[in-house]
């Protein structure tokens, strides 16, 4: 349905003790675990223990400290820049472009990901799917944040990513649009890996494993 | 660093007696007389301290540099206290050069500053190193300052040979050994002294790179004690 | 092939963003007539020298690209969208996409120059169009080099409008004291020789910058 099957690839993320540090002051240490698909991750801890970083060092987007992440497709360990392609990303610190369309934001992104072809029916159904293909010739700008966090979704899912990683996943959102992403969350978990970044004790709940981040209080 | 210390000391010493000391006469006979140079006469005797003060800020940038660079390559922030106090020392050097130039150059050229290609040079010096500095205090964290820092400092350093080429072509100087030979508008100097100014100019050149290695030190110590202090204070 | 196909969709996405929003050249045009205005006030009846005139040239398109070329990576950061092209592109995609961008306002704006100052001042005659034409071109190239890895580097930083120019400036001057004196040999008719030697200076100040900013790129974009 919605996310339309995804490509067969086979993919592990292996964390080796990765520790991140901001002002020389350690955020959390010793952060070690395997993935590959099926399997889900949440990733719980106090406000400001850590999630959002190392939700950011999973997707490549900043680096760790000390330690390291991993990556293999199809068997092949990869560089970031080549597993990119393959991640989906839901986050309060990833925003769209405000003077763009909703549907222009998304041509314009796949096409500078440019792995995959111009997908118009894809982008119809993802639009569909978080209930905003009426809007989708209105700039961003105007939309509520809740309809900022819908497009996202449809963002995330546009290259049919093996690994979906999800911060804060219904911040914002309505009773409607937290059902949709319980729907995407079960699919994604049966076929691929998925991240969960968060507080909520629901939300954690929806991934078999969940680990921890934070230093102890000194 | 303790034989780096004394050495310094004893060799700088040495350059401040023997550069003011030594008397200057027109036909030196001794080891201990200098030559009267036309038009400079006693100003000469700038070079033993301004010159090497120029060098050694050119010495901070450059060393500055190579630990930016080292923390690129490591994200050790060690490097990058290594790397700041080198060019804090350099700026020291380099504002100490620029005003015992301007100076000198008042008394021997008539103003303070003339744009001759190497007061120019020293002066991008400066500014690079201002430049610096305003970058770091506008960083938040102590990661982004050491690694846009060094950025920076590489970026900086890759149009140093720039200025080599081009100061020539497009400024004329006034430094000594300028005037009909085109070697001494370029930012480096050559020099032509007797063998025994050559001797206490080289002296001095080891003294303050000395002098620089050791005072390097003691700022690198005292910058680590006072992030361990500030660590401690969270 | 994909590295072109993204680096161009980059260039298509900031022209067409720049179109919507006329953020960077509106303002940039206006900066340059109202500061040959000021300029025009200043010397109205002086009879101005080459070496003067080249010089006034070059100051008006590096304070006018001070106000505008850091914008390029401003907006992502001001914005937060940092991370999503991140996300969708390699460091150098984004570099050379952003190059390309600042390159093309770059030539836009001292064409512009050029254009006003011919008509403004009757002494601004051209009379080697080619040294002119070779200067203006690879000048802007260096200039827009140099400026964009600058822009990426203060767009982190906390004062970013008046950060630009104490930054830029140190590393342009190279640069600048050549197209000023390329420039000058232009407005005096010299021979198309004459200014070979400038030419080679410009050439290889693009390739260093540009092969330097590459290199030193992926520090500045990632954390
Ligand atoms: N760019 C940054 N510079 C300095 N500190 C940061 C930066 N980003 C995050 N931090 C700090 O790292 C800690 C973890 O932040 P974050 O990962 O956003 O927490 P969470 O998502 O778990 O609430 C916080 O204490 C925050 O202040
Ligand atoms: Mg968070």
């Amino acid at each position: 349905m919605e996310s339309g099957g995804h490509s067969m690839n086979r993919v592990t993320i292996t964390a080796h003790d990765v520790a991140k540090d901001f002002n020389r002051r350690q955020i959390f240490r010793d952060i070690s675990f395997s993935l590959s698909l099926p399997s889900s991750l949440a990733i719980t801890g106090k406000n400001g223990a850590g999630k959002s970083t190392l939700s950011k060092i999973l997707a490549g987007l900043i680096g760790s400290t000390r330690g390291s992440i991993t990556y293999t497709l199809n068997d092949k360990q990869v560089g970031i820049e080549k597993f990119k392609h393959s991640i989906g990303f839901v986050s309060p610190y990833l925003n769209l472009y405000d003077e763009f369309t909703a549907l222009e934001n998304l041509q314009l992104l796949s096409r500078i990901r440019a792995t995959t072809q111009q997908n118009e029916g894809r982008m119809k159904d993802l639009l569909s799917l978080v209930n905003l293909w009426q809007r989708r010739d209105d700039l961003v700008g105007t939309f509520s944040s809740g309809m900022k966090q819908r497009l996202k979704y449809a963002f995330a899912l546009l290259h049919n990513p093996n690994v979906l990683i999800l911060d804060e996943p219904t911040s914002s959102l309505d009773e409607e649009g937290i059902e949709f992403v319980q729907r995407i969350v079960r699919q994604q978990k049966e076929e691929g890996v998925l991240i969960v970044a968060t507080n909520d004790k629901e939300e954690a709940g929806w991934c078999a494993k969940e680990i921890h981040v934070g230093m102890p209080e000194r | 660093m303790k034989a780096v210390k004394y050495l310094s000391i004893i060799l700088v010493t040495f350059v401040i007696i023997a550069g003011i000391a030594i008397p200057m006469v027109p036909e030196p006979q001794s080891l201990f007389e200098f030559p009267i140079i036309p038009g400079l006469e006693d100003k000469a005797r700038n070079i033993f301290f301004h010159v090497p003060v120029a060098w050694t800020s050119v010495l901070g940038f450059l060393v500055a540099l190579y630990y930016g660079f080292k923390y690129l390559r490591t994200k050790n922030l060690d490097y990058d206290i290594q790397s700041v106090s080198s060019a804090g020392l350099g700026m020291m050097f380099c504002l100490l050069a620029t005003v015992t130039g301007s100076i000198w150059a008042k008394f021997n050229w008539g103003s303070f500053w003339n744009w001759d290609p190497r007061e120019t040079s020293i002066f991008i010096l400066l500014l690079i190193y201002g430049a610096y500095f305003a970058l770091r205090s506008a960083l938040g964290s102590d990661e982004a300052r050491a690694r846009l820092s060094a950025v920076y400092a590489i970026l900086a350093g890759l149009t140093a040979p720039f200025f080599i080429f081009i100061m020539p072509r497009i400024v004329g100087g006034l430094h000594p050994g300028a005037k009909g030979d085109t070697s001494g508008s370029t930012p480096v100097a050559q020099l032509h002294m007797p063998p025994n100014m050559r001797f206490v100019f080289f002296v001095s050149l080891i003294g303050f790179s000395l002098l620089f290695i050791w005072l390097l030190n003691v700022r690198i110590r005292a910058a680590r004690v006072e992030h361990q202090l500030s660590i401690k204070d969270h | 092939m994909n590295f072109i196909v993204s680096t161009w969709a980059i260039v298509v996405k900031d022209v067409r963003s720049e179109l919507r929003t006329r953020y960077a050249l509106n303002a940039l045009l206006m900066f340059v007539v109202t500061s040959v205005a000021t300029i025009l006030f200043a010397l109205r009846d002086d009879e101005l020298s080459p070496e003067i005139l080249s010089g006034m040239f070059w100051v008006v398109i590096f304070f006018t690209a001070m106000s505008g070329l850091s914008r390029i990576f401003v907006s992502e950061e001001e914005r937060g969208t940092t991370l999503t092209l991140q996300l969708v592109a390699s460091p150098s995609v984004v570099y050379f996409g952003k190059l390309l961008f600042n390159s093309g306002l770059t030539l836009i704006l001292s064409s512009a120059v050029t254009v006003l100052y011919v008509v403004v001042f009757p002494a601004f005659v051209i009379k080697s169009p080619l040294i002119f034409g070779f200067t203006v071109f690879l000048g802007s190239l260096g200039f827009a080099s140099a400026a964009t890895i600058i822009a990426a580097v203060i767009a982190k930083a906390n004062t970013k409008g008046t950060l630009y120019p104490v930054l830029s400036f140190p590393i342009l001057i190279p640069l600048l004291m050549t197209v000023m004196k390329s420039t000058a040999r232009a407005l005096d008719g010299e021979l198309f020789t004459a200014a070979l030697g400038e030419f080679q200076i410009l050439v290889s100040y693009l390739l260093v910058m540009t092969a330097g900013s590459y290199l030193l790129f992926d520090y500045v974009w990632k954390e």
